[in-house]
């Protein structure tokens, strides 16, 4: 049933071929359509394949298991996991191999939904945002590199898509490097400019140098387990084996290591603390690029990857490394929102606001201790629950802001203010965003935050009201944000004699702001639990049917005082008390502008003591030892070829010599041997 | 005598026949106009003879034991029958301008029916008769440029010293003879044990046909000849003569000399070590094209005979044939396009002459760098799979706990060292044809259609046996 399932990797790759191999030849306009094109027909496979999936009453077979399915479940009342292919790639011994796959499980459906339609999206969007504008905002010609930003985006629709299919750990290290390939040539997309360079740099060398750990831990994973497998549901020996190790006290470390060090490379793609430097300069790159690999879609490869391992993680003695991790996150979501509150590059708050969420859904994970809906395990489902709405609303404030900056040219928010009157569709948008991001009932955010917070408290009550105080700081920095973007002081109506006067974007950039803004508002009311949750079982979520519970009421005051505390603080016009607030406490105020410093940190670790004390003297050995072996053979080459030279003389008296020599000798030395 | 036994001769009944047909088209022809139908005759007449050749045949003996044949036999036979399709193909330009059409051709064949005889030989008597066959016509073909002094040079200086070589080896076939008092390979095999007459008697032996194959140190004629030759006969005799000699001493080693292996794995050790060493060393110095390449053929002979180091007769036939294919496409795409420059440009062969090559012929620069890579063994071309099977086959059976294994292991580390060496100096045609700056670069060129039909089958050779690792199971199941 599932037999055209291949198109979802195969279309994108298509058009990234064909875009990157013949797009120059093409005019700006058809590269741009044949991307959005092929990402709509990838959109509406990924909905049928959703629909199929969890609809679906019959029957079907894939790679010759037959599955009986009412309304996609299995009589034990779970959804299957359907390997639509496997093909052997390469093998190494005869259980492990490396294939390349597509499983279908509820994550990677949800996960396909989530990608092809914010990318969907981000295409359409793209029309308006990557075009050079005259001084009335008129549109003129699509930009330098429109056919190569198509053929990018096809690229790593691909790649990321591959990722959630994958059947086995290192197909999915195989896309998570593709993505971070991607997320590199896009972030450098503006190359000319140094700082889009830079940052492109920094996001492949830190996200780089934390998969080498997931590397290791797939070596470890596949040395001790082997095979690269992780699915319990469709590997039957799988259970059996990892059993056997977690038994045997010798070597009950592996598992736990391994997977401690598959989550570091997670955590270098989810900007978790102190991997996350990365992710504000990644903002140097397209806007709509950053709503959506560096908002919804390649950020939360971590989530994914963490979610994907959970079995084995609470079966197989791994839960105390999945503590750490919340703990991690915990600190990431308090530190981000702290360096949220005093940024002035809009898109950069935004970022650590991302950082923040992600940490969310990776806190919902961490403080799971058992497979179980109710009690333990809810977590999972929160989790994902989050991951799906805060693909959303992230995206949506990513292109409102992407609009905001198209109008205004600038990212910083001195050159914004009062935008409201000028702009009203992306204020509306706007601020439904933050509205869902605060988790005001009865949007998106609100249902799924507030799982999160219940599963943390069921973990630790501590945890739940330090996650409540994050959810408070949260409102305020969206709406602080939003405040100084839309009301306070206008710059244009300072002087608007001079100053260019802010209107609203065009259709093709609303209409996605729009389509995304309704699905903010009501996804929270997808009975999400049904689909996905940690035993497979359909769960309930009681907030949908108004069971308010206490946490509830305490997020929602949360909220309620961060939104009222940013409404007092900057929506008028002339307001002392945030410079008087940052006169106050200058460092504390200098110090989150400055992120606290921990790029300085890191810039002090790799330069003075990485270069000084291992690469520099790496170098030296290279240079001198390694280079020089080198040549000292090619010239020791060199010297014998000359040397040798006259045996060649071209006198055939001479070769019989040598021959009967030769002859003898060999003789001489056979006989030698009896 | 039993005439039904000519039927089980079927590759040499049908080169019979091929030579016929030549020398009746020769004589009945009049050679005073130009005859283009003839290249496209010998040629098609050769791509039959490929397939008769693989047409399956069981194994068997004809004659009393004198003529052997068997699957292994005729999977080479076809391999040299196409690599002198190839050869007869690329030779029209130089051969119609020479004008002496049926003389080269009727040349080709016999050479190849004696090496034909030779490798199904199952007497030494029979097998010296082979060699003979083959050695004679092919000194003519090396003269065959009688208009030029190199030539005539070359074929005496081969003539002298295969002369010399046969000598040497009848030598040795006499010391056999006299301790065995027979000449049957099979009586002989049964009786082998190693005595200071039989060692005598092996290394004599293999001295012949280790100068066919031009390992050290029998090799010296070698760059003289090759320089001197024609470049078609040139590239014939790095090819297909190597590789019928190389299959003729693996399966007498195997299978006259099996009850002393030892003696004749260290024998292989040194000759190996030495040919491959040696060779790069004087490889890298060469400023002449031709003369490159001859040195390149003695290290390539040498990474054939690695599969002698084995202790397998199946891995060691298979991976052998394997690099022989390989060798013949890798090769013989340069030794094209070596010859199509030459005629084009006034017989320029040096090195030098090829800097800049890349700005007026870039087709023909990208072929010979893939054959270049395919000769030095860089993946994905089939020459380093063909390298890899020739090594992984030395180390058959080789345990390297004891002596000889350590030491099998250690002629494979040096063998492998010594590709990097090779590696340089194949780069080095690349760098003239890439990176060299020339003033007066080659002027470009249109190469006739049969060099372009023979390049495109090299071509095809190279990516093709390469990536699909089938054509050597088909091999290694066939043999």
């Amino acid at each position: 049933m599932f037999d055209y399932a291949f198109l979802i990797l195969l279309l994108p790759f298509l058009s990234a071929i064909v875009l990157g191999l013949f797009g120059m030849k093409m005019p700006r306009k058809v590269a741009g359509l044949i991307g959005t094109c092929m990402l709509g027909t990838l959109f509406v496979l990924s909905l049928y394949t959703a629909y199929h999936y969890f609809f679906y009453t019959g029957e079907y077979s894939a790679m010759g298991q037959t599955f009986r399915v009412v309304d996609g479940r299995l009589s034990s009342g779970v959804y299957p996991t359907v390997t639509v292919f496997n093909l052997t790639w390469l093998k190494f011994t005869e259980l492990l191999t490396f294939n390349i796959g597509l499983r279908l499980s509820p994550i990677s459906v949800m996960m396909l939904i989530v990608i092809t339609t914010v990318s969907f999206m981000v295409h359409i969007y793209s029309f308006g945002y990557m075009a050079e504008r005259d001084e009335n905002y008129k549109f003129e010609e699509y930009e330098h590199g429109f056919q190569r930003f198509y053929a990018y985006l096809s690229l790593f629709t691909m790649s990321m898509l591959g990722l959630v299919v994958a059947t086995n750990v290192f197909q999915m290290y195989l896309f998570w490097e593709l993505v971070g390939v991607c997320s590199y040539l896009l972030i450098g997309f503006y190359y000319p400019k140094h700082t889009a360079v830079h940052a492109s740099k920094k996001a492949f060398i830190v996200t780089r140098f934390a998969d080498l750990f997931f590397l290791i831990g797939i070596l470890f994973f596949s040395f001790y387990v082997g095979t690269f497998n992780y699915d319990l549901n469709v590997n039957p020996g799988l259970s059996d084996k990892l059993a056997s190790i977690a038994a045997n006290p010798e070597i009950a470390w592996a598992i736990p290591t391994a997977l401690f060090l598959m989550f570091i490379g997670g955590a270098g793609k989810s900007a978790m603390f102190p991997l996350h430097i990365w992710l504000p300069d990644a903002m140097e790159g397209p806007t709509p690029v950053s709503a959506l690999i560096h908002a919804a879609t390649m950020v939360v490869a971590g989530v994914f990857q963490v979610a994907s391992l959970f079995p084995i993680y609470i079966k197989f003695g791994a839960i105390e490394q999945l503590h750490w991790i919340a703990y991690i996150a915990a600190f990431t979501a308090f530190y981000a929102a702290a360096v949220a509150c005093a940024q002035r590059d809009i898109k950069r708050g935004l970022a650590f606001s991302t950082i923040s969420q992600i940490a969310y859904m990776l806190v919902a994970l961490g403080v799971c201790y058992a497979i179980n809906d109710e009690e333990g395990g809810l977590g999972y489902m929160a989790s994902m629950f989050h991951l799906f709405t805060h693909a959303m609303f992230k995206a949506l404030l990513f292109l409102c802001s992407g609009a905001i900056i198209v109008i205004i040219g600038s990212n910083f928010k001195e050159y914004m203010g009062g935008l409201h009157k000028y702009m009203p569709i992306t204020n509306a948008c706007f601020l439904i965003g933050c509205i869902a991001i605060s988790g005001v009932w009865p949007f998106a955010g609100f249902f799924s935050k507030d799982e999160i917070v219940s599963a943390c408290f069921q973990f630790s009550p501590m945890l739940g009201w330090f996650m409540t105080l994050v959810s408070g700081m949260t409102a305020f920095y969206m709406f602080r944000l939003y405040y100084v973007i839309f009301w306070g002081n206008s710059y244009y109506e300072q002087d608007p004699e001079n100053r260019r006067r802010p209107q609203e974007v065009p259709f093709v950039m609303w209409g996605p702001l729009v389509f995304l803004a309704i699905i903010s508002i009501f996804a929270g009311w997808i009975p999400f639990g049904h689909f996905v949750s940690a035993t497979g079982q359909s769960a309930e979520i009681h907030l949908q049917h108004f069971h308010f519970s206490s946490v509830a009421w305490f997020s929602l005051l949360a909220a309620a005082i961060g939104i009222s505390l940013a409404t007092w603080m900057y929506m008028p016009k002339h307001n002392p008390v945030p410079d008087m607030l940052a006169k106050k406490m200058p460092v504390l105020h200098k110090a989150a502008l400055n992120r606290f410093y921990i790029d300085d940190v890191w810039q002090f670790f790799t330069h003075k003591v990485v270069f000084r004390c291992f690469s520099m003297p790496i170098a030296w050995f290279d240079r001198r030892v390694i280079d020089g072996t080198f040549n000292f053979l090619a010239w020791g080459t060199q010297e014998a070829g000359e040397s040798i030279r006259p045996w060649q003389s071209g006198d055939v008296r001479q070769y019989a010599v040598w021959f009967i020599t030769g002859t003898v000798a060999l003789t001489l030395v056979l006989l030698c041997l009896i | 005598m039993n005439y039904s036994d000519f039927f089980k001769m079927i590759p040499e009944a049908s080169l019979v026949a091929i030579l016929i047909v030549l020398f009746v088209a020769d004589f009945a022809t009049a050679k005073t106009e130009e005859r283009k139908w003839f290249n496209p005759l010998a040629s098609v007449l050769l791509l039959l003879n490929t397939f008769v050749c693989l047409l399956p045949m069981e194994a068997q003996t004809a004659f009393g034991g004198m003529y052997v044949t068997s699957a292994s036999v005729d999977v080479m036979k076809a391999i040299l029958s196409m690599g002198t399709f190839i050869v007869v193909l690329q030779s029209r330009a130089w051969v119609e301008k020479s004008g002496k059409e049926g003389e080269f051709y009727m040349l080709i064949v016999s050479t190849l029916l004696g090496m034909f005889a030779m490798m199904s030989a199952g007497n030494f008597l029979m097998f010296f008769l082979g060699l003979e066959m083959a050695s004679v016509p092919l000194a003519c073909a090396v003269a065959f440029d009688t208009y030029r002094k190199n030539s005539a040079e070359a074929a005496a200086k081969f003539i002298i010293t295969a002369t010399f070589s046969s000598g040497v080896m009848l030598y040795g076939i006499s010391f056999l003879y006299g301790a065995f008092g027979t000449l049957y390979f099979e009586d002989i095999a049964t009786k082998m044990q190693a005595t200071p007459l039989t060692i005598m008697g092996l290394v004599f032996f293999f001295s012949g046909l280790g100068f066919k194959i031009s390992l050290v140190p029998f090799h010296f004629w070698t760059a003289d000849t090759y320089q001197g030759a024609p470049t078609t006969i040139t590239g014939y005799l790095s090819v297909i003569s190597k590789g019928a000699a190389a299959f003729t001493l693996l399966s007498i080693l195997f299978h006259v000399f099996g009850g002393m292996m030892q003696y004749w794995h260290v024998l292989m050790m040194i000759v190996v070590v030495l040919s491959i060493t040696i060779a790069n060393f004087f490889a890298v110095r060469q400023g002449e094209l031709k003369r490159f390449m001859a040195f390149s053929s003695i290290s390539q002979a040498g990474y054939i005979m690695l599969a002698a180091i084995g202790n397998d007769w199946a891995t060691s036939v298979a991976s052998l044939s394997y690099y022989v294919l390989i060798y013949v496409v890798a090769n013989m795409a340069v030794f094209t396009i070596i010859a199509v420059v030459e005629q084009n440009n006034g017989g320029k062969t040096n090195i030098d002459d090829y800097n800049g090559f890349y700005q007026t012929n870039p087709r023909l620069s990208f072929l010979m760098t893939l054959a270049m890579f395919s000769l030095g063994g860089i993946p994905p071309f089939a020459g380093m799979f063909s390298k890899f099977f020739v090594f992984m086959s030395g180390l058959n059976g080789a345990d390297i706990s004891t002596t000889m294994g350590a030491w099998s292991y250690a002629v494979v580390f040096i063998a492998l060292l010594n590709t990097v060496i090779s590696l340089y100096y194949y780069l080095k045609i690349v760098k003239a044809m890439y990176i060299k700056h020339a003033d007066h670069p080659l002027p470009t060129f249109q190469s006739d259609c049969n060099s372009k039909f023979a390049l495109a089958v090299c071509t095809a050779g190279i990516m093709v046996f390469g990536v699909f690792s089938l054509v050597y199971e088909w091999i290694a199941a066939a043999v």
